[in-house]
């Protein structure tokens, strides 16, 4: 495979990433296994995770179960983490709520590469008033703040978690539609893809077949990222109540109520940010690893 | 550079024209009869009667689009249903105190972001690098409603130094002013102070690394004066750029911060109208914030083509 001049995405990432070299993803694992940050990153991430997946077996109590006698509760060995205004446990929410942010986090940015992939590559490969129309709608769309997109968005739609994911998927499209235009860009002008249009490969088969796998790379740094930002985005919605409606938790929502109470039940705001923080902490972490890992050269 | 910047604005205009085609085209996602919708609480017939002419309900949506984006330029961005006003008026009434608030908390992002920068370009590879990049990381990591709650609960309820909400306005007092903005500038300033940091950073190694800097050192310039007259003045260009645009997702971010610290600005105007399903204001908010958004893109490829003639010819 032939080697490229790197061009700078969205993401800071050069294109092409070189993945498939024989050799390379092991090579890969050890760099990132190099970086202390990035192991932490992934072992905070595979915690959350399993936190997520396990919360039948692991949480001490039903999330939505009420217990008058832990109204406020503060920390004790019953409720290590209190309980809320209505004496639920808060590690049983804290526990459920890792459903919420990581499926928020998942479903929205799979939605937005889903979406953003394709519309990049098309884009990317065809050039002419195609890109150019893709391009000023791209624009247009990074015009709008992120966040006041989204929380628009969820007005609009109307206050659910299925809606806030849909929310901050569709404000994140646009990102992946600019890296992935600038990272097709980058590899169809190398040699490989001329030598592949040469020998007659039609264009769906070229960008699909011989650009696509040298971008995944890139993509798949950015949507840690993004991963990051659409946890945050998410806490943010359901703090407004625009996300994760009670009395199913979600952090953000936790927070939203924990607010009123901070002079008798500090601890109900304490554990959901500490959530919020760690989990999104992680994400950034792994995504700087990653980056640095895939392409040693654009070390921070 | 007039040709310059009149590409830009080529480039400008369609960007939100469109942009106000996206914000138009929300209404569509309301569930049921739009006029209903934008109605709110309202039931009487005639009220609904009266926002399906104002806002040509019984036109095609390009026809509808046309009137809403003659209004918009002559100022008219609707009337609040919530509180009875032209969402214009609440506009203005609302925006000082948010740009009140995004200039304390760029200053607040300046003063933090640039010197961490700097000092951990110069001490590269040292703890101070790797306590700078840390400080970075928590700064992009924390959300920052719950930073302003944990400062609530330090500074108001523990330590009863600060206010925990309200606003008092500058012309009634500056200190008293100045402390409640103190914890709403300080965190919404802690987020972008990170972004700042690493780009200071970023462009300070890429200038440090250059030949000029070299034969500064080589011919006995103080390490201080090496930073802050050859240096820092060429790191500069893209750190004013990043202001520019940052200065955008500060109106973004002001949204959360005004709720927590009861700020009433943009932020907490638009949150109140998602709350009163008022739309014409959650509209309203949106295409200005679009707007001011798409001028400050544009003051920032104008200040860095000001700054550096080569990217006129770009």
């Amino acid at each position: 495979m032939s080697t490229g001049t790197p061009v700078t995405g969205a993401a800071g990432i050069a294109a092409p990433a070189r993945i498939r070299e024989p050799g390379s993803l092991a090579a890969f694992w050890r760099r990132l296994c190099a970086r202390p940050g990035a192991v932490i990153g992934l072992a905070i991430v595979v915690a959350v995770v399993g936190m997520a997946a396990l919360a039948d077996v692991i949480a001490p109590y039903d999330p939505t179960a009420t217990d008058w006698g832990a109204v406020r509760a503060a920390p004790s060995l019953a409720h290590p983490f209190g309980g809320d205004e209505v004496g639920r446990d808060v590690l049983s929410r804290i526990i459920y709520g890792a459903r919420a942010s990581l499926g928020a986090g998942l479903v929205s940015v799979g939605l937005a590469v889903a979406l953003g992939l394709p519309i990049g590559l098309v884009a990317g490969y065809a050039g002419g008033w195609v890109d150019g129309a893709i391009m000023r709608l791209t624009d247009a769309l990074l015009a709008i703040p992120f966040l006041i997109l989204a929380i628009a968005l969820a007005a609009f739609l109307g206050p659910s978690l299925t809606n806030a994911m849909l929310a901050i998927g569709l404000s994140a499209t646009s990102i992946f539609v600019r890296l992935t235009r600038a990272q097709v860009r980058a590899v169809a002008a190398e040699e490989f893809v001329e030598a592949a249009r040469a020998v007659g490969n039609p264009p769906w088969r070229i960008a699909l077949v011989h650009i696509l796998p040298n971008i995944v790379p890139a993509i798949l740094v950015q949507a840690t990222l993004t991963i990051a930002a659409a946890i945050i985005a998410e806490a943010s919605l359901s703090f407004l109540g625009l996300g994760q409606q009670p009395p199913e938790p979600s952090w953000g929502a936790m927070l939203n109520v924990a607010k009123n109470f901070m002079e008798q039940a500090p601890w109900m705001a304490i554990w959901p940010g500490v959530s919020i923080f760690l989990a999104v902490l992680a994400f950034n972490l792994l995504g700087d690893g990653l980056r640095d890992a895939l392409d040693p050269r654009q070390r921070t | 550079m007039l040709r310059f910047l009149a590409h830009r604005l080529t480039l400008a205009i369609p960007t939100l024209v469109l942009a106000s085609m996206i914000i138009f085209a929300l209404q569509q996602l309301l569930p049921g009869d739009v006029a209903t919708a934008l109605t709110g609480e309202e039931r009487d017939p005639e009220v609904i009667a009266f926002i399906r002419q104002k806002y040509h309900l019984d036109q095609p949506l390009p026809v509808r689009y046309a009137y809403w984006a003659a209004g918009v330029l002559q100022g008219d961005l609707g009337v609040s249903v919530r509180l009875q006003k032209p969402v214009a008026e609440l506009v203005l009434e609302k925006l000082p105190v948010t740009l009140e608030l995004a200039c304390l908390a760029m200053l607040v992002a300046l003063a933090i972001g640039v010197p961490m920068g700097i000092l951990s370009a110069v001490k590269r590879g040292t703890w101070m690098d790797a306590a700078a990049n840390g400080i970075a990381l928590w700064g992009l990591s924390i959300p920052n409603f719950w930073l302003g709650i944990l400062l609530i609960l330090l500074f108001s309820v523990h330590l009863g130094w600060l206010p925990a909400s309200g606003y008092v306005p500058p012309g009634e007092s500056l200190v008293d002013n100045l402390r409640a903005m103190a914890m709403p500038a300080f965190v919404l300033g802690n987020a972008i102070a990170a972004v700042m940091m690493r780009h200071t950073r970023a462009a300070m190694l890429g200038v440090l690394g250059s030949d000029y800097v070299r034969t500064a050192r080589a011919k006995g310039v103080s390490p201080l004066r090496l930073v802050l007259r050859h240096a820092l003045p060429n790191a500069a260009i893209p750190i004013i750029t990043l202001g520019a645009l940052e200065f955008g997702q500060l109106l973004s971010g002001a949204v959360l911060t005004e709720q927590v610290f009861s700020v009433p600005g943009f932020g907490k105007l638009m949150v109140d109208a998602v709350f009163n399903r008022d739309f014409a204001t959650v509209q309203g908010v949106v295409i200005c914030t679009a707007a001011t958004y798409i001028a400050l893109n544009l003051a920032a490829d104008v200040l860095s083509a000001v700054v550096n003639p080569k990217l006129r010819r770009a």
